[in-house]
């Protein structure tokens, strides 16, 4: 007699042939130095970094609700606190990288105690006045440049590594790690009992609360670590640049619509989105860099038929009509036929 | 002295803030809609201003009766064309897609008219001054922007309570199905609910390029001063947000007064301090 079995499963065959090519795929950029000229490695450290701010992104509003134009708050941050600790603590940057991170969570508790008493679009402007605030604030500071801003000493960069080479493989690796860490915690906290109180939580807020989901403190929890990893991100950007000032750091267009922009075309809410947004959005502006204002208006455009004719993006798309996931985040019922 | 000039100029200066905020407090109150792209409006109806002055040769008051009446039309067009497709229990769409917007003007703007600042010269008016008792000097165009500001606040206030359309708006705001029921477009009183917003913005804009020099980077600022008045006065309360919008101009008054470099730094303060302690503004409407 033949009987079914039924198993709960979150893997695929199609996740776990992702995870195969997601691993030589790491293994070949890990090897970078080796294989790719000085240009390709500065673009592809870009591209990891703006990876690592979309996932951010992505993981505040499409996972938790939390529509942030402000992140650019924490870029800032945690670029002028890498600046600062090189500067005045002495601290190796790669030190001062984690330190800044920790740093921009600890600053993001009173910030969200603040801000989480606007709700929705209101919230969304809210955080953007805090990225103010952090801009004006930090121009007040004259010992980091004030208005204009300030570059890290050469002694600085050259304690990272000895020779130029070596400094310029160790800032793509750091780029490269960045992304890595970002995708995999929030993959993980996706696949942990908070992910799936936040799961919960986008669905329906009354449903999640009725079954005794504290909704303020997962999304209090969420925006935190998004804070510390945004501010880690920002000293690796600022590292690579080399340069801070206000305007710069916290600037709306590079750290926040560049990113939003990502997400949405990419697909919110999922997180294949955006590692095919920032495919997408390297390859638009690799083409038509060239044309300047004209290349952000046709970014807006963009923007703005996707969310309208596709709200959940290049991805969303796919997953509809194939019901393909390359992260296994969904649980499905699996048949496994045995005789007994 | 100095300080009761800068407190007398803060309250002008806050007029003009409640015009930024009284359109987005508007639509906010009929649609729950936000529009990222407000304060790129207002720079917009600047630089149509601008436009009309130089192709006229009119002084920049008199553009008002071409601004306000286009910005209007780009406003119901705007809403039955995009953002009423936007609408709906998710607030991501709206959101993306006027932020989207605002990226289009931006970047619209500057390829027309370049990063250049510009400021639309009004005249005689300018210059003219009123000697108040004390030694004080009011100008007399910040005073008639002022003047101006509380008529639109007293003309909206009407219009909500006291009109017909006002009527439909509160209706579709407290439910749209049961208002849809009754005889009301929703899209329609939803368009026009924009278009009062931009005439709003338009008078706003004019009123702006007068004052003040500008470019177009400066939209998401004045959205923001908007925003913070509408916080501080209170949601839903017009002669609230004219309230926040003067708090607003005295704060950033006070502090450029102590320091230059504090005056937009002060008026954030003001309102992560009213967020602090009172999050639902000063004024809340009872409800």
């Amino acid at each position: 007699m033949t009987s079914a079995n039924y198993t709960i499963s979150r893997s695929s065959p199609a996740s776990r042939f992702a995870a195969g090519v997601g691993i030589l795929v790491l293994a070949a950029l890990i090897a970078a130095p080796w294989w790719a000229g000085r240009a390709d490695m500065r673009l592809l450290s870009e591209i990891f970094l703006y990876l690592s701010l979309a996932c951010l992104w992505n993981l505040l509003a499409g996972y938790a609700g939390l529509v942030s134009v402000g992140q650019q708050a924490f870029v800032g941050f945690g670029g002028y606190m890498l600046f600062a600790l090189a500067m005045f603590a002495g601290l190796s940057p790669l030190v001062a990288i984690p330190i800044a991170g920790l740093l921009g969570a600890l600053v993001a508790i009173p910030v969200a105690v603040l801000i989480f008493r606007l709700r929705g679009a209101y919230f969304a402007i809210g955080t953007w006045v805090i990225a103010e605030v952090f801009r004006l604030s930090f121009a007040q500071v004259s010992a980091l440049g004030g208005g204009s801003g300030t570059s890290l000493p050469v002694a600085i960069v050259r304690s990272m590594a000895s020779s130029r080479s070596m400094r310029e493989a160790t800032t793509y690796w750091l780029a490269l790690g960045m992304a890595a860490i970002v995708i995999a915690v929030i993959y993980l906290l996706l696949r942990s009992r908070n992910g799936l109180a936040l799961t919960a939580i986008r669905d329906s807020e009354v449903a999640s609360n009725s079954f005794g989901i504290d909704i303020w403190r997962h999304k209090f929890f969420v925006y935190v670590i998004a804070a510390g990893l945004t501010a880690s991100t920002g000293a690796l950007i600022f590292l690579q640049k080399l340069r801070i000032s206000p305007d710069a750091a916290f600037s709306v267009n590079d750290w926040t619509a560049f990113v939003i922009f990502i997400v949405v075309i990419g697909g919110i809410g999922t997180l294949e989105g955006p590692i095919i947004g920032v495919i997408v959005f390297f390859l638009l502006r690799e083409t038509l860099a060239d044309l300047g204002t004209t290349y952000l208006l046709i970014l807006g455009l963009v923007a703005i038929v996707v969310m309208l004719k596709a709200p959940r993006g290049i991805w969303g798309f796919v997953k509809d009509r194939t019901g393909i996931e390359l992260f296994p985040l969904s649980r499905r019922v699996v048949e496994e036929k045995s005789d007994s | 002295m100095e300080w009761i000039n800068a407190i007398v100029q803060g309250v002008l200066l806050g007029g003009l803030y409640a015009l930024f905020a009284a359109g987005l407090s508007l639509i906010f109150g009929v649609m729950r809609l936000v529009n990222i792209a407000h304060g790129d409006f207002i720079v917009l109806a600047a630089f149509l201003a601008l436009s009309t002055t130089t192709a006229l040769g009119v002084n920049p008051l008199l553009t008002l009766v071409i601004v306000v009446p286009v910005m209007a039309v780009i406003g119901y067009v705007l809403q039955r064309g995009v953002l009423n497709q936007t609408l709906g229990d998710d607030i991501l769409p709206p959101l993306l897609v006027t932020f989207g917007l605002s990226v289009i003007i931006q970047n619209g703007l500057l390829e027309i008219y370049s990063a250049d600042p510009q400021k639309m010269n009004a005249g005689a008016i300018e210059t003219a001054s009123l000697a108040l008792p004390g030694n004080l000097n009011v100008g007399v165009l910040p005073l008639v922007m002022f003047g101006v500001s509380v008529a639109v606040i007293a003309g909206l206030q009407w219009v909500f309570y006291r009109s017909a359309l006002g009527r439909a708006f509160r209706a579709v705001s407290d439910k749209q199905d049961i208002a849809q029921l009754m005889g009301l477009n929703k899209a329609h009183v939803f368009g026009l609910a924009m278009a009062l917003s931009l005439a709003v913005v338009g008078i706003a804009g004019v009123f702006l390029g007068i004052r003040t020099s500008f470019d177009p980077s400066i939209g998401p600022g004045r959205l923001i001063f908007g925003f913070e008045a509408v916080i501080i006065g209170g949601l839903g309360n017009l002669w609230g947000t004219m309230i926040g919008g003067i708090i607003l101009g005295v704060s950033q008054n006070i502090g450029a007064q102590i320091n230059p470099g504090w005056q937009l730094l002060a008026g954030h303060i003001a309102f992560l301090i009213v967020l602090a302690v009172k999050p639902r503004g000063l004024f809340p409407r009872i409800d």
